[in-house]
């Protein structure tokens, strides 16, 4: 009798285990919604608790690169689990919607938002919206810049100074949207061959590509490198809270990112999905970043800007191409070309 | 017809005309909502779906069950046993093609689909009644098969290998088959073998350049020099350690045992943190140097010379515990005997004392080199400049230019090595016994060290433990510090935000940390014994009974030992995420991956159990008529405690610190521990990673107590053989020693 009952017995607790325990699909039906969230922890949590209080919409959030979000997007497509992707530098929201990986959607709160905006939301043929911009830039270690005897860094000509050999950072801009950022950034504001020289000189300098865009003011924060080249917002987090970082806006001018938010296509909470959407752009949820640590600048124009903020206004921006730059063709071409140009180069 | 069979018979049915058929999202036995739609809606049975004309694809199924039942009265054995075969096998391989045929729009397969007679139609993924179906089916089949007289026409036996089987088809050969089936294709998805030369051959992965000039060399050199160093010198400080704390009389053995032990039980990457906040430029030793010294700071940690320090740091105590065993077994009276023939202490090693080893140092080897090509946590936070093949494929998937194909192709690569490892392994040693524990008593006394050796060793030894040590301090002094290196007041800051709890209303756990704490903790808690029961299940098949692809069965267990767990986690969401099988985004997809990730640690660790039990006691207990169930389940599970104990342990270790397999896995409701702190130190938020990283460590020490007292206690009874004890107390030693 052992026999029989002792398997049927675990092949029973399998199957029960398989059946009821974990069968609990993290989307039901109705109100909840699954949210990719593309920014720092804090702050996605911070949206997530704030949005669940205000609708009683249960929120399940996962945060990930932007990077991360859009090969899952593109791993589910055939069946897609998210319902909304906020959060991220806008080139892979674009390559998402170019993929048809998102969907169209016009919000009630489109007037009330700045125009970089609205031009994401027009270059991703309406299918992502831009909820943040932040200027790129670069942050230096005063300590380490001191100890060199240099003068502070200003522009980006600066970077080149044989002295900060083997001593900037800056991402792979194959794994992360900073550095691609910075890649088009150089191309479009020198014109591609002498953006490339530019890099090719940079290359020299740059001890490591990172692998996350945000870590290079990290390591700059703490001296494991002079000068790291990020988005100046990412630096401004190190510096408020004391540490020995300052934040730079080149004199030469510089890109921008504008990040984003999209509403996955099939997504199966549609609805709450919408409904987060034109929440996100509402003043009162974008006040969030501020107390989150996380110092973009909102896309409603009536928004607060946080104090400790890069004023945008004050800096040389250029007219950056979002439609060709963020097209999968001139980035994989661009990509390809800094992979054979420039990382291949010896240092 | 067995009233087994009957009751498998009635399984099917159950399966078939009583529960829902398809997976019921949001299904729960709290919430009873999803009860609307049966049985003819969103939850029906196959059978109501089937009649109702929703799916009538799934009525030949039922045709095979119907069959089956028309013969449960029958007394024609033979006849009964076709059958069960045939219809067995055919309702299989029908509910397996209506499930690959018709999925969702514009997928599946659509001759087949056109065959079934539903061309156009669509289905979700199969659910509990699908499942209790199929495990029916193959329980019948294999019952047909046993009457047939294989296997002695045992029916636990056939069951068992039908289940294995099924289960490693499954959930290793089929989402791996997914996989490379992508190196295949190009970027639109069309059939291209070229582009699998074109990324196969690419300079990125084989280049030399880094000989001559300047320049990065190819990642698939870069993987295999780190690993073939990593092999080398955790090989030869765990031989070095091993033999200091066997064969002298060194002070401090117990601490250099529990330090050895500290580095498994955590998680990866937390090693590479701790030597940045040491060694890296900003770090507590460099800035000490450069203060005190004048010595310049560098960044030489970042690159091959730090991602191989944390790796040793890693791995070299398990290389010390597979040596520590394989030098108990050395047989003092053959060292004796040399010296009794006059042999200086010297040549008695060399001549006696280290043949003996080499097989040892062989395993310690292989298993140093596939820890580091697997490893993913250390060379992304220390990497640098230096790509290795793990951190690559993740790029190539998460990276700006997602890319699936060239990630297969990396995957293929590494597979290769891996596969490779263990087929040189397995010649070498195939033939040769290396055992030297025998049943006759040995009463010598294990000869001293030569001295030279002695020295050798320590000046080896000293210096890792120190630096073990220290690396341990910072982890317990991080999470209790502002900001490690630069500011150290004190505070419980980073506690407070992953851990706190909030008594004023009820218990309200607020931190940051509890979900994915919880949620690796359950998930741990159920994979942990199942991983166990199948690996044991699997090893007792493999040494005890003999049937035909018993090779092929054993290479598929090590297949899942050696693929990459990023490779897998790819794979598994490829694989997982539409019908017919549809379980990402659950806890059950974590469960299933750590299953079949640790599996062949249990296998491992049975083996090595059951091969010390002497067959003889099975046999007698076959004689005394005892079915196998029962002899498994009453005379040797309890000889087996020990295995049992380390397939317990290794699997509860590994699935709290898993990162690569499970870092595509987790979802918003179901994430872990570890990918939790992945994102803490993107972030730069080392304190919280530093301060969850000692909890999970605490927690596994206890969690390991806990196993050992709840299964160890018993362990063995009034049987207690020394041999047996000493060699299979070891988790890790028998995971991939043999």
């Amino acid at each position: 009798m052992h026999t029989r009952s002792g398997l049927k017995a675990s092949l029973f607790a399998l199957a029960a285990v398989a059946a009821t325990a974990f069968s609990a699909a993290p989307a039901s039906a109705q109100g909840s919604l699954v949210m990719y969230c593309g920014v720092q922890e804090e702050w996605c949590r911070a949206m997530s608790n704030a949005f669940e209080k205000d609708t009683g919409i249960k929120v399940a959030m996962t945060r990930k690169s932007a990077g991360e979000i859009y090969a899952q997007l593109k791993a589910e497509s055939s069946n897609p689990r998210g319902d909304v992707w906020w959060g991220g530098t806008g080139d892979p929201h674009l390559q998402a919607a170019e993929e048809g990986l998102t969907q169209e959607y016009t919000s009630p709160l489109n007037k009330d938002l700045h125009d970089w905006s609205l031009n994401q939301w027009k270059a991703a043929k309406q299918r992502s919206i831009g909820i943040y911009a932040g200027a790129l830039g670069f942050g230096f270690n005063t300590e380490q810049i001191k100890s060199k005897g240099i003068p502070e860094p200003k522009c980006w000509a600066d970077l080149l100074n044989a002295k900060l050999k083997d001593d900037v950072q800056v991402a792979d801009p194959n794994s992360s949207g900073t550095a691609y950022n910075l890649l088009a950034t150089v191309v479009q504001l020198m014109g591609e061959d002498k953006g490339f020289e530019y890099l090719k000189a940079l290359h020299k300098n740059v001890s490591q590509y990172t692998k996350s865009g945000a870590a290079p003011a990290k390591a700059a924060s703490l001296g494991e490198t002079a000068v790291g080249i990020v988005f100046i917002h990412d630096a401004v987090v190190f510096a408020v809270q004391g540490d020995p970082i300052k934040p730079v806006a080149p004199c030469e001018g510089t890109g921008y990112e504008i990040g984003s938010m999209s509403i996955v296509k099939g997504a199966r909470n549609l609805d709450n999905a919408k409904k987060f959407y034109d929440w996100a752009l509402t003043p009162v949820a974008q006040a969030l970043a501020g107390p989150a640590k996380s110092y973009q600048l909102p896309s409603n124009k009536a928004s607060p800007v946080p104090a400790q903020s890069p004023k945008m206004d004050q800096m040389k921006l250029i007219d950056y191409d979002f439609v060709k730059y963020g097209s999968s063709a001139e980035r994989t071409r661009l990509l390809a070309k800094w992979d054979k140009d420039v990382k291949a180069l010896p240092k | 017809m067995r009233s087994a069979t009957k009751l498998a018979l009635l399984l099917g049915w159950l399966g078939y005309a009583v529960l829902p058929w398809y997976f019921v999202e949001g299904m729960s036995l709290t919430r009873l909502d999803w009860a609307a739609g049966y049985p003819l809606g969103k939850a029906g049975s196959a059978l109501a779906l089937g009649l109702s004309g929703q799916a009538p694809w799934l009525l030949p199924i039922g045709a095979a069950l119907a069959a089956i039942t028309a013969f449960v009265a029958s007394r024609d054995a033979a006849r009964t046993a076709t059958v069960l075969i045939w219809a067995g096998a055919l309702g299989l391989a029908l509910l397996f093609a209506q499930g690959f045929a018709i999925a969702l729009e514009n997928q599946g397969i659509p001759w087949l689909a056109a065959l079934l007679g539903s061309t156009g139609a669509t289905q979700r993924g199969m659910g509990g009644g699908a499942f209790v179906t199929v495990v029916a089916l193959l329980l019948l089949l294999c019952h047909g098969l046993a009457y047939r007289g294989i296997c002695r026409g045992d029916l636990f036996t056939t069951c068992s290998i039908g289940i294995v089987i099924l289960l490693i088809g499954l959930f290793i050969f089929f989402p791996v088959s997914t996989i490379l089936r992508s190196a295949l294709v190009d970027q639109s998805g069309a059939f291209a073998p070229s582009a699998f030369f074109a990324r196969f051959f690419d300079s990125s992965i084989w280049g030399l350049g880094c000989l001559s000039a300047n320049v990065n060399c190819g990642v698939a050199w870069n993987t295999l020099v780190l690993a073939v160093l990593c092999g080398v010198i955790t090989t030869l400080l765990g031989l070095a350690c091993a033999l200091l704390i066997l064969r002298t009389g060194m002070p401090g053995k117990r601490v250099m045992r529990a330090l050895t032990v500290l580095p498994i039980i955590t998680p990866p990457f937390v090693i590479g943190l701790a030597l940045i906040l040491l060694f890296g430029r900003a770090g507590v030793i460099s800035t000490f140097l450069y203060e005190w010294f004048g010595i310049a700071r560098s960044r030489w940690l970042y690159g091959l010379p730090g991602v191989l320090l944390a790796q040793v740091l890693a791995f070299a105590p398990i290389a010390f515990l597979v040596l520590i065993g394989v030098v108990q077994g050395i047989s003092p009276s053959l060292e004796e005997a040399s010296q009794t023939l006059g042999a200086k202490r010297w040549q008695t090693f060399r001549t006696v004392t280290w043949p003996l080893l080499k097989p040892g140092i062989a395993n310690a080897f292989l298993l140093g080199f596939v820890e580091s090509m697997a490893d993913f946590g250390n060379p992304l936070v220390l990497g640098g400049n230096f790509e290795v093949l793990s951190t690559k494929i993740f790029f190539a998937v998460v990276g700006a230019a997602y890319n699936q194909g060239q990630a297969a192709v990396l995957a293929i690569i590494l597979l290769a090595f891996t596969l490779g490892a263990f087929w040189v392994q397995q010649r070498w040693l195939g033939g040769k016994s290396y055992t030297t524990v025998t049943g006759k008593g040995d009463s010598g006394l294990p000869t001293p060290l030569p001295r030279r050796i002695t020295w050798l060793a320590t000046t080896a030894i000293v210096p890792w433990v120190a630096l073990t040590f220290v690396i341990y301090l910072v982890i317990l002094v991080g999470g209790f510090v502002k900001s490690m290196g630069r500011n150290h007041t004190p505070t419980l800051e980073h506690y407070a935000t992953g851990f706190a709890i909030d008594f004023s209303n009820g218990i309200y756990f607020q931190g940051s940390a509890w979900n994915s704490f919880f949620t690796t903790i359950k998930v741990a808690a159920i994979s942990a014994p199942l991983t166990a029961v199948i690996g044991l299940l699997t090893a007792y098949l493999l040494t005890r009974q003999k049937f035909g692809g018993r090779g092929m069965l054993e290479f598929a267990t090590m297949l899942s030992f050696a693929i990459p767990g990023t490779v897998l986690g790819v794979a598994y969401i490829l694989a997982f995420n539409v019908p017919p099988i549809e379980i990402t985004g659950t806890g059950l997809i974590l469960i299933i991956a750590f299953v079949f990730r640790n599996m062949p640690v249990g296998v491992r660790s049975g083996i090595a159990g059951l091969s010390q039990i002497d067959k003889s006691l099975d046999e007698a207990s076959t004689t005394l008529r005892a079915r196998s169930f029962t002899t498994l389940w009453r005379v040797v599970l309890p000889l087996l405690r020990p295995a049992l104990v380390s397939a317990l342990v290794y699997s509860f270790v590994r699935s709290m610190t898993a990162v690569s397999a499970v870092i595509f896995l987790v979802s918003a409701e179901y994430n872990l521990a570890t990918a939790y702190i992945v994102g803490r130190v993107e972030a730069g938020e080392f304190g919280l990673a530093i301060a969850y990283s000692s909890v999970l460590i605490v927690f596994m020490a206890f969690g390991i107590g806990l196993i050992q007292l709840g299964v160890g206690e018993r362990k063995l009874g009034r049987r207690k053989v020394a041999a047996l004890n000493s060699s299979v107390s070891d988790p890790i030693t028998q995971g991939a020693a043999s």
